[in-house]
């Protein structure tokens, strides 16, 4: 991992409350080469609002703090929202959860991916479209003349996930965030949209950073595994080595997942212990 | 939506089976069709349970008791219930609402008369209201929370809360007394009165098809006060709808993703979540549009606006129930029309909808 795409140094957000703030993200360092990140963790571990911060895309009144936080030689810290804007879609790109909502209904696939295209390169109309339907090949529809001109709602919901990734791959990003881009969908599309976009993202020496709750999904398909619990990093490891993961919590993720074959009455239940939270009160810093 | 389409789970459900444009359009028919039918049935009681004796209204308190009892059979109020019913429906059906007791005239020649004067007000009030409402409703709902959210929510709250009547008054007070920047009370001045020729019955469209350019511009300054005052009241409901609209749409997902992509703020807002706010708005406006024609009531009395209004208010004061029955009924049909309108409209700016046909 020679050139470091991404660096993340003790990244917190903090949603002010009534009675005192929220720290969803707290103290999230890493770095990112050419290569695919996981980050995993139940629901409200941070995993999702550290995606959306690397962006800087937290709904005010949220609160982004870091020690650094840069994206090759850009700093996202100090830049303003019109260059961030200018980067968003270009340079990192993010697929949501269920391309039902996160689609607009109203309007047509294609002029949703040309747009992206027009948004940044300036592009004319007949350039868009044209880079849109290239596009559209490119995450394997066969006809994608016909589904340009298609609704959201008129399309499968693996259709509209890989409608999903040709939006935000199309001005040609070097960084892909893709929080939990499979779990809305059928199991057998699943692994057909990760595969699409594997190929992709290979294709075009991007860094990829996969947030989902899956272990077996992460660890199956990315290079490094992020495990994280309420808003801190607990443990990385390489997924070939998941197995010989150190933490207890993740031991614990570990134990909890049924295997196909293994009769269990009981899944073991999950031992949340408090003294983790205090246990790396100082940022955890991870190799490059 | 209201009776038009609530009506008609059955036709709905009809429609689905055999899905196509022509059982749809059949569908569209029949719930108009049951909902004329309720709306007859209404005024019909209504006549009947006014506590207005229509006979004595015609034949005056000194009459005998066999003048009274011949006309009383002449127009039919002796008959068995059903048939008076079935013979109001045929009437009805035939344009015949009877003749008005102040004007002697046909009351569907008032109306047609009046009904022009109102059109052209709420038209313009709507326009008012839809042009000004949803922009301050989109600002509203991107600023919510801070101070330019609260002063257009305090606007709005004051067109829902303050009488018509009151306004209107401190509005002729101000802008024709004091500082004559409008003309006053009426659709014209008298000076210019009858000399265009009623085409459509929209004196600021008659007087351009005339090329009367003065009398145009006369009607337009008569036409600006009430209408901006109406316009105003719809203008305070579409801007809270558009708001509360708006501010479901920006927390949607797809919002985020439109973010993502690099788009601007100000395009994520006006273009992606606009776009998915309008087909909401569609039904809100169609309805805005109807209330306006209530509204009209107090307007046109206050601005002696020679519309629906007006006339309705008179002939209610004067008993004269031929002419309330019949303008109730032309309201109830706007209504009907105005929701059938905004069935059709809602395919254009939603493509599910669209699929369904």
């Amino acid at each position: 991992m020679s050139d470091t795409l991404l660096r993340v140094r003790n990244l917190s957000v903090t949603y002010p409350g009534d009675d005192g703030d929220f720290r969803a993200v707290r103290g999230v360092s890493f770095s990112l080469g050419r290569e695919r990140l996981g980050i995993v963790g139940e629901s409200g571990s941070g995993k999702s609002t550290t995606g959306r911060a690397i962006m800087r895309l937290i709904q005010h009144p949220g609160r982004i703090e870091s020690d650094e936080l840069s994206l090759g030689d850009t700093d996202l810290r100090s830049l303003s929202e019109r260059g961030m804007r200018k980067l968003r879609g270009r340079r990192i790109a993010m697929v949501l959860q269920d391309p039902k909502y996160s689609l607009d209904p109203v309007m047509t696939v294609g002029r949703q991916i040309a747009e992206t295209h027009r948004t940044h390169m300036a592009s004319s109309k007949a350039a868009a479209r044209a880079a849109a339907l290239e596009m559209l090949e490119a995450v394997h529809i066969r006809d994608p003349e016909r589904v340009y001109g298609m609704y959201p709602h008129q399309v499968s919901g693996g259709m509209g996930q890989r409608i999903m990734i040709a939006m935000m791959l199309i001005a040609g990003p070097e960084l892909l965030i893709a929080d939990e881009p499979t779990s809305a969908l059928d199991v057998t599309v699943q692994s057909q949209v990760l595969s699409i976009m594997d190929q992709l993202v290979r294709e075009r020496g991007m860094g990829l950073i996969l947030i989902s709750h899956n272990l077996h999904l992460v660890s199956a398909f990315c290079d490094r595994v992020l495990v994280m619990y309420a808003g801190q990093i607990m443990e990385v490891c390489d997924s070939g080595r998941l197995a010989e993961a150190q933490h207890p919590y993740t031991r614990g993720l570990l134990a909890a997942l049924p295997e196909l074959g293994q009769r269990r009455a009981e899944l073991p239940q999950l031992q949340r212990d408090p003294a983790w939270l205090d246990d790396i009160a100082a940022p955890m810093e991870t190799r490059a | 939506m209201s009776a038009a389409t609530t009506a008609t789970p059955a036709a709905r459900g009809r429609v689905r089976r055999f899905a196509g444009p022509v059982r749809r359009v059949a569908g569209v028919v029949f719930s108009v069709l049951l909902t004329f039918l309720g709306l007859t049935c209404v005024t019909f009681v209504i006549g009947r349970v006014m506590p207005i004796d229509p006979v004595l209204a015609i034949v005056g308190d000194k009459a005998s008791a066999e003048t009274y009892a011949q006309v009383r059979a002449e127009i039919g109020l002796d008959l068995p219930i059903p048939v008076q019913y079935w013979r109001y429906l045929m009437k009805v059906l035939h344009g015949e609402f009877g003749t008005s007791v102040i004007t002697s005239h046909p009351v569907l020649d008032d109306l047609l008369h009046v009904f022009p004067a109102t059109l052209e007000l709420s038209v313009l009030a709507l326009i008012i209201g839809v042009v000004v409402g949803v922009p301050l409703g989109v600002f509203a709902a991107t600023h919510r929370d801070r101070w330019q959210d609260q002063v257009i929510r305090f606007v709005s709250l004051l067109g829902y809360s303050m009488p018509v009547f009151w306004l209107g008054l401190v509005g002729l007070l101000l802008f024709y007394a004091k500082l004559g920047w409008v003309e006053g009370p009426g659709r014209l001045d008298v000076s210019y009165d009858d000399i265009v020729p009623t085409i459509t019955g929209l004196i600021t469209v008659d007087s351009l098809i005339a090329g009367e350019v003065e009398v145009f511009w006369n009607a337009f300054w008569h036409l600006v006060l009430p209408a901006s005052l109406l316009g105003y009241l719809s203008l305070a409901y579409v801007a809270r709808m558009t708001r509360s609209f708006m501010l479901a749409q920006l927390n949607q997902e797809y919002v985020l993703a439109t973010l993502a992509k690099g788009l601007s703020p100000w395009r994520v807002v006006w273009v992606h979540a606009l776009g998915n706010v309008w087909v909401q708005l569609v039904t809100v406006i169609a309805l805005t549009f109807g209330s306006l024609l209530e509204g009209a009531v107090l307007t046109e009395t206050v601005f002696a606006w020679p519309g629906l209004g007006l006339y309705m208010k008179n002939s209610l004061f004067n008993a004269d129930l031929n002419a309330v029955l019949g303008g109730t009924i032309l309201v109830g049909v706007v209504y009907i029309g105005l929701n059938m309108l905004s069935d059709l409209v809602y395919p254009l700016v939603d493509p599910r909808a669209r699929d369904r046909w």
